[in-house]
């Protein structure tokens, strides 16, 4: 499984058939922030709590740090007590008889007892709680619960931080304060943290690396620009929510121009160059909808030339500062999602209905291998 | 009651939290007492006292005595016949700490015994007086089983409900009178006492889910 030493921190491998399907390898450096993203169900918490030892799965590989925390091949499976994580529970669960101080005392058992209480204040500094010790988590807002878990996680002084969806019981703002303030803590810490969440936005915003998840196995690993534009497959492509998402066959390459031929919709298509397929051969293929350019009447846009589709708009609906678009193409057959601003969408009265031309930039558009089962 | 406490908390946390194999014939088991006659749970406790049957020679080669009709006796019965009353309530109290405050205490380093002590008996201990509460009562209030394990000997095994019951047969009715009202006002206070831990307790609970 690991014959040669890799400089990972974090190493994992994890295998089950039963009762969830589970195939999992993965590992991170010492300061990576790894967002797990999936739908429920793609088994992100099981991993995360494999992690913690919460659960076992049947064959299990799991170094931090230097130090094996699972191995079934020699029989090792250190109870969570001793894995050096701080985990913080997609609820909080803080423990209510107890005051704030008393929640993070609990976990400062390496401390000895006359240094826990400044241990307490360190962290409450860190987390900006300070001045709220005496309350009870019954007496404090979601946000601050969330914080107090946080300060309870880290006062172990862990090797790994461990955080299940722990902005999902919080309301919209609280959830970009905490966000923010997790990005900022972060800088302060000498570990790696893993985050599991089905938020894109929310790995987008704090992944070094995000890591798709889906029925168990990781489906693609990679910085979040790279994973939301470019997608293996067309069901990663479904997960990070790529809705412009089509069959095309590879006609020809053109390496002269650095271009590739792609015949979809009647027409032929100019995407980079991509050689890894040949021709005639179908492909699944995304666009972004930051990659369509609509033509204006007003004024030329950049990069018209490219790829021009004529569609009629199916739905337009304003939200707020920009319009969703959902354009058809030849009918029902295939249609283009996209977004505008809305002062665009009133100069040009798209309204439902209306024919419109837009382009689609030729270094966007994505090749993906087809996959069998669709 | 001294023996009830530490026995329904092990019992009660055991079923709350382990799902083991016959985990159902043993709460069927412990729960039987709720509905079995007195009469029939004294029956065959007097049969294994007997100084025939094994347990009950064991216990005489060991102590020199029978358990039957003496406070020992009396004691060991009214343990079998208040367990439900005391592990039901307890396993509750058990069942109603989230699995992931537990594993929490565990993420923080605590062993399962300072788990226990520090996180699983504060949490429960509402609902573990309660029950203590409620067995008390009923103990006071024994007749069925009492009368045939002990068998009414005056100052060792009788109870306040067989001295009421003896009173009445010998007409003195202010006796009786007198002792069926203390009963009575116990009875109502210790409903009461449960009642009010209780609402503290769901109250708590209701809070911190919300």
């Amino acid at each position: 499984m690991n014959t040669n030493p890799l400089p990972d921190y974090l190493q994992v491998d994890l295998k089950q058939d039963r009762p969830i399907p589970l195939n999992v390898q993965f590992s991170c450096k010492q300061h990576e922030l790894i967002v797990l993203v999936g739908p429920s169900g793609s088994g992100k918490t099981t991993l995360l709590r494999s992690i913690a030892g919460l659960y076992q799965t049947q064959r299990n590989f799991i170094q931090c740090n230097g130090e094996t925390w699972s191995d079934h091949r020699i029989h090792i499976n250190l109870p969570t007590q001793k894995r050096k994580i701080g985990l913080v529970f997609q609820h909080y669960a803080l423990f209510p008889h107890l005051n704030v101080m008393g929640n993070i005392e609990l976990a400062c058992n390496h401390i000895a007892v006359q240094e826990r209480k400044n241990h307490v204040m360190k962290m409450l500094q860190l987390v900006n709680l300070v001045g709220l010790q005496d309350r009870y988590p019954l007496q404090l807002s979601g946000g601050q619960q969330q914080r107090v878990a946080l300060a309870r996680a880290l006062a172990r002084e862990p090797d790994i931080l461990l955080l299940d969806e722990p902005f999902s019981a919080v309301d919209q703002v609280t959830r970009r304060k905490l966000r923010r303030e997790l990005a900022s803590i972060r800088q302060k810490l000498n570990i790696p943290i893993i985050l599991v969440t089905h938020d894109l936005d929310e790995a987008r915003m704090l992944a070094d690396r995000m890591c798709i998840l889906h029925n168990g196995s990781v489906l693609q690993t990679g910085i979040p620009d790279t994973v939301l534009s470019r997608p293996v497959s067309a069901e990663v492509a479904r997960l990070v929510d790529l809705n412009n998402l089509f069959t095309g066959e590879v006609i020809r390459h053109d390496i002269a121009k650095q271009l590739t031929y792609l015949r979809w919709n009647n027409t032929n298509m100019e995407c980079v160059i991509n050689e890894s397929f040949k021709p005639e051969c179908k492909v699944d293929w995304v666009i972004p909808p930051d990659s369509i350019i609509l033509h204006r009447k007003d004024r030329p846009s950049q990069g018209e030339r490219e790829n021009p589709v004529q569609g009629i708009i199916q739905q337009a609906v304003q939200m707020g500062e920009t319009t969703a678009i959902v354009m058809s193409i030849n009918g029902d057959q295939n249609s283009l999602a996209f977004n505008i601003p809305t002062h665009v969408a009133r100069r040009n009265e798209l309204l439902e209905g209306k024919l419109i031309t837009v382009s689609l930039l030729a270094n966007a558009i994505h090749l993906m291998p087809r996959h069998q089962a669709y | 009651m001294l023996v009830l406490l530490p026995t329904g908390i092990l019992i009660g946390r055991i079923f709350a939290f382990q799902n083991f194999r016959g985990r159902t014939l043993a709460m069927t088991c412990i729960a039987l007492p709720l509905v079995l006659p007195p009469t029939v749970l004294g029956f065959y406790l007097l049969s294994a006292f007997s100084k025939q049957s094994i347990p009950g020679h064991w216990f005489h080669s060991l102590f020199g005595q029978s358990l039957a009709f003496s406070f020992e006796g009396l004691v060991f019965a009214s343990v079998i016949f208040n367990l439900p009353f005391a592990i039901l309530p307890m396993q509750r109290a058990f069942e109603s700490i989230a699995t992931d405050i537990r594993e929490a205490a565990w993420c923080c380093g605590l062993s399962h015994l300072r788990t226990f002590w520090q996180i699983e008996l504060p949490l429960a201990w509402p609902g573990i007086v309660a029950a203590l509460i409620l067995v008390f009562a009923h103990t006071l209030g024994e007749f069925g089983v009492v009368l045939i394990i002990g068998g009414n000997i005056p100052g060792e095994t009788r109870t306040a409900a067989i001295a009421i019951y003896d009173y009445m047969q010998v007409l003195n009715d202010d006796a009786a009178g007198r002792l069926s009202a203390l009963l009575l006002v116990f009875a109502f206070t210790s409903i009461i006492l449960i009642n009010l831990l209780n609402r503290r307790f769901y109250h708590n609970e209701h809070k911190s889910i919300a």
